[in-house]
């Protein structure tokens, strides 16, 4: 399976000691901190007389190991004195924002979050213009891929935040569901047809629903339905809403849930629930996964979304940095920012916590046997033939809560309360297209390029 | 002549501080209005106003949501069925704390713990009670009720939703009502209780008879509060059923953190606002105790 | 002499019904301690373990090592005392006047003083920490304490009124014609009699801002009190380290209350009809 599949091209081959890796992945932390010691000593940045102090707040990296990990292995070599603060949630980040930003006085330098957070800021000049620190990663080693870079501008012209991490999501299998896959179905190429029969089969065999998707409060299926489901049956996300494709999808949906957990509209992380073994097979963001992986990588297989029949569809998940307009201490935060998309740091960024980097260079670093599996699965996805990636909404503003609800209601109204698709869809898409209009915001892919607001056909 | 004078100087006394019930509850007012007014005045001109025009479209959006029927229901049904049950369950512990039982210390601090919790962490605590693998199941599998684990949390099933959530409330919020019920009961002169035993009176009775109407005025501060905090509670519906179902305030947290829309979240608040102050002007009317009957 | 037959049944139901209630509340506290002392492993396990068997510290010593735990004790700490003293300051002649005195009002102002407990903190959070920052009090011990306060003083205010309301009125009359002033007779007479009520409504003014979560939450940045550092464990880590937080923020709990617990059952004593 994808265990000992080479990761060629990006350079992470290394042999690796992995008895000695998941004995210290048995203590908290330890496989973290292994990955980071053996990545060579990091430098110091050289063109920063002192950065000062920097107080940085982030919604990523908030659970107890991976701000452990932040602390201890990436701001390792960073001259300055750097207070790092992680948001319990979203809402506590943006209310802190949108405080410092109306009283006018702040203490936060940096911010660090996902590019779904900054683009509901409903002011987006409340982040500085980060053209000027730009410059130096659009080409050679430390080259941000320019989609990314385009996402950073939020819709306008400013820079606003640089990409600084990247994840996506990918299935993740229990070793013991293995068996119950369809006949001729292998589970790195599967498509949606037979990631249904796999779970039916799941169930029948077991005697219990075992399929999981984060459908909780907190949790990311609406990310499912923009970037995978939606996108892999109709090659679109808002145009295509109401297709006939479109209405395949969500029947197809309705009929998989049928083999989902019914717990499933409680699970916020999958890996607690994959730990439990409450699910065998789940859908999830690779952060929250990540300790499941790490924990018992010999339990677990990750594999890529599955392919439906307009392409493998998937979603790249972007963090950026950004510096708000209130900062005491900006050219601290500008050093921070370097430092942290420095090579050394992004090398160790992936095993130290989980995420990918957004350099394109070469870097060379040792994953634990749980990262391997995560990072196998998504090379094949962004590598496979038919990949179809979609992008996170752009130029929504503060639709983007709105724009979110509607797939999250669509789901609910057509999968949980099994009202009918085809009025549900025509009443949904009427929604959307208010808030398209709403927000102005043109098509981004896999949607083809418009002209003025998205419009759905 | 010194019994007059004595007179004359109380009639004096009371007359200068008549106005001293406002001198009391000034510093009080006083300071809940320069915490709570301002905040409070530009939130709900968001639940009325859009970039400054009047208009009820966040009303429109709220009650057009497709989880805003269910919100106001199971908020309604919650309330119901744990209210009357929660008291019951405050009245016999407090009454089990206050008979000379031995080591009613310890029954006191243990009655007490939930209050130490959170409920961030009660919410924790009663997932993984009732989560399909937890601790519920075990237990009940290791006394033979069960042989397969059972599935509590189904959000398919809103009965057993509600008695999960019912059944976390109720630990995690009798404490209060308990203490409160135990301040009161404390100052009810044990003559009473003594002599209505002597009558022949039955437990029941005593209880009924003797107790309870002593006990009004602690009913009513704790009815008071509960109702408030139980149209304000809302993490542990999320933490134990997710988005299988929701409450008022639940669906205020959501428009406020994940939609974004401060608007709605505003008139949700609003809603919660009004419905709490209606029960809660229910309650002071229909509780009333005239001040004769209590401090004699 | 009344006939009391089966005098000492109603005991054993009542020593029955303690035990009961007791196991009850007891059970799940045990729980989430024994789980937060267990070996990760142990805590994904089904059957649970309902003994404790593969203890390990691995998940509170990550806790109790990470930083700037044991200042956010201190601060909590601080910042529950502050309320305590603040609310109780306050609210108390509140609770006096509405128990004693009947005045044009009252009743408003009570259903106003629990209203400000209606409007979700959530929706003001923003407001707020923007009069916060202006105020120069945002990220600070004394802004924490005076909003608990707030939160706390309908708690205050009701509580305490159900106290005075409960001490006979004509105590403090009689110790007036006996040429007390209105004040000394508030302190000499009514004060004493209310001491373990007002113990009960000091008890849980610090519990409430002890374990108050978001408003700590939004008001503080690099000064959180423990639920504040511990709320992001507790929303989004794995299992094991969400009932090592869940456990670290009941502990102090558990022991403010011991030792109160002491002092108010002695109180009890000098309670005289």
């Amino acid at each position: 399976m994808g265990e000992h599949e080479d990761l060629g091209g990006l350079g992470w081959d290394q042999p690796i000691d992995r008895r000695a890796l998941l004995e210290k992945a048995a203590l908290a932390g330890g496989a973290l901190a292994a990955g980071g010691l053996l990545a060579g000593p990091a430098r110091a940045v050289p063109w920063q007389a002192n950065p000062g102090n920097v107080t940085f707040l982030s919604t990523q990296l908030n659970t107890v190991q991976e701000s452990e990990a932040f602390r201890n292995v990436l701001l390792q070599g960073f001259r300055g004195k750097t207070d790092a603060i992680f948001a319990a949630n979203d809402s506590a980040f943006l209310a802190r924002i949108q405080a410092e930003a109306q009283a006018g006085r702040g203490s936060v330098d940096l911010l660090g979050a996902l590019h779904g957070t900054f683009a509901t800021l409903e002011d987006k000049n409340q982040l500085l213009d980060l053209s000027d620190v730009v410059k130096d990663f659009t080409t050679g080693k430390s080259a941000i891929s320019p989609e990314f870079l385009k996402l950073g501008k939020l819709g306008g012209r400013k820079q606003f935040y640089i990409p600084w991490i990247q994840a996506t999501y990918v299935v993740v299998a229990n070793k013991r569901a293995i068996q119950y896959l369809p006949r001729g179905a292998k589970a790195t190429r599967l498509t949606y047809g037979q990631l249904n029969q796999w779970a039916r089969n799941i169930e029948s065999s077991v005697g219990q629903a075992r399929v999981g998707f984060p459908a909780g409060a907190n949790g990311l299926i609406h990310r499912f339905f923009q970037g995978y489901l939606v996108p892999a049956f109709t090659g679109g996300v808002v145009t295509t809403f109401k297709s006939p494709l479109a209405v395949n999808a969500w029947n197809y949906m309705r009929s998989l849930w049928d083999s989902v957990h019914p717990q499933a509209l409680a699970y916020e992380f999958m890996q607690d629930p994959l730990l439990s073994e409450e699910v065998l097979l789940a859908w999830e963001h690779v952060a929250r996964v990540k300790s499941a992986l790490e924990r018992r990588p010999d339990d677990f297989v990750a594999f890529p979304a599955p392919t439906g029949p307009k392409g493998l569809a998937y979603m790249p998940v972007l963090a950026g940095l950004a510096i708000p307009r209130t900062a005491p201490n900006p050219a601290g935060a500008k050093a921070l920012i370097r430092h942290l998309l420095s090579l050394s740091v992004q090398a160790r960024t992936l095993s130290a916590v989980g995420f990918f980097p957004v350099v394109s260079g070469r870097l060379s670093k040792r994953v634990s046997a749980g990262l391997r599996l995560e990072s196998n699965a998504v090379k094949l996805q962004q590598q496979a033939p038919k990949a179809l990636p979609s992008l996170l909404p752009i130029g929504l503003g503060a639709e983007n809560g709105n724009f979110n609800a509607v797939y999250r209601d669509t789901f609910t109204r057509i999968v949980v309360r099994k009202e009918p698709t085809t009025a549900v869809l025509a009443d949904q898409a009427a929604k959307l297209q208010a808030i398209m209009d709403k927000s102005g915001a043109p098509c981004w892919r896999p949607d083809p390029p418009s002209n003025g607001a998205c419009k759905v056909r | 002549m010194a019994a007059v004078a004595e007179r004359v100087t109380l009639g004096r006394r009371l007359r200068r501080w008549e106005g001293l019930p406002y001198w009391l509850i000034l510093p009080t007012l006083a300071y809940l209005a320069l915490f709570f007014a301002w905040p409070m005045v530009k939130s709900f001109q968001l639940a009325f106003q859009d970039d400054g025009v009047w208009t009820l479209q966040a009303f429109r959006t709220m009650v057009n949501d497709i989880e805003f029927g269910n919100a106001v229901r199971f908020t309604l049904l919650l309330i119901v069925v744990i209210i009357p049950v929660q008291f019951l369950l405050a009245l016999v512990m407090a009454l089990l704390v206050n008979a000379k039982l031995r080591g009613r210390g310890i029954f006191l601090y243990i009655f007490l713990l939930p209050l130490a919790i959170s409920d961030l962490a009660a919410g924790i605590v009663w997932s993984s009670m009732f989560t399909e693998l937890g601790y519920l199941n075990t237990v009940l599998e290791r006394i033979g009720l069960l042989e397969t684990p059972f599935i509590w949390i189904n959000a398919s099933r809103e009965s057993l939703l509600l008695l999960t959530v019912v059944v976390a409330e109720i630990w995690r919020s009798t404490a209060l009502i308990m203490i409160i019920l135990v301040a009161g009961l404390q100052g009810i002169p044990r003559d009473y209780t003594e002599a209505a035993e002597v009558f022949g009176a039955g437990l029941y009775q005593r209880v009924r008879y003797v107790i309870l109407p002593m006990l009004k005025p602690s009913i009513q501060v704790a009815l008071l509060l509960r109702l408030i905090l139980a149209f304000e509670v809302f993490s542990t519906v999320i933490a134990i059923t997710g988005r299988g179902s929701t409450v008022l305030a639940a669906e205020a947290w959501r428009w406020q953190t994940a939609n974004m829309d401060a608007n709605v979240a505003a008139a949700y608040a609003s809603l919660i606002l009004v419905l709490s102050v209606v029960s809660a002007g229910l309650v002071l009317g229909l509780l009333r105790t005239p001040k004769e009957q209590i401090a004699r | 002499m009344i006939q009391r037959p089966g005098v000492w049944l109603p005991r054993v139901f009542l020593y029955g019904g303690a035990l009961v209630l007791s196991l009850w509340v007891l059970l799940p506290i045990y729980f989430i301690t024994l789980a937060a002392f267990s070996t990760q492993d142990a805590v994904y396990r089904y059957p649970k373990n309902l003994v404790p068997r593969d203890l390990s510290t691995e998940t509170m010593r990550f806790f109790l090592n990470s930083e700037g735990i044991v200042g956010s004790l201190q601060r909590s700490a601080l910042v529950a005392a502050l309320t305590l003293l603040f609310s109780l300051g306050v609210g108390t002649p509140a609770g006096y006047a509405i128990a004693r005195f009947v005045f044009r009002g009252a009743d408003t102002f009570r259903l106003a003083v629990v209203s400000t407990r209606a409007f979700p903190i959530v929706i003001l959070s923003i407001p707020l920490a923007v009069t916060y920052i202006r105020w120069g009090i945002d990220d600070s011990v004394l802004g924490v304490a005076l909003a608990h306060t707030a939160l706390a003083l309908p708690f205050a205010v009701l509580v305490t009124s159900s106290v005075f309301a409960g001490i006979s009125v004509e105590l403090e009359e009689a110790a007036m014609t006996l040429g007390c002033s209105r004040l000394s007779a508030f302190r000499r007479v009514a004060l004493p009699l209310a001491l373990p009520g007002l113990a009960a409504a000091a008890i849980f003014v610090f519990i409430i801002s002890w374990n108050e979560v978001f408003a700590a939450s939004i008001l503080t940045l690099r000064n959180p009190t423990l639920p504040a550092q511990v709320l992001s464990v507790l929303n989004e880590s794995p299992l094991p380290f969400r009932f090592a937080g869940g456990f670290f923020l009941l502990a102090p709990s558990l022991i403010v209350i011991f030792v109160i617990r002491k002092y108010l059952f002695n109180m009890w004593g000098r309670v005289v009809k």
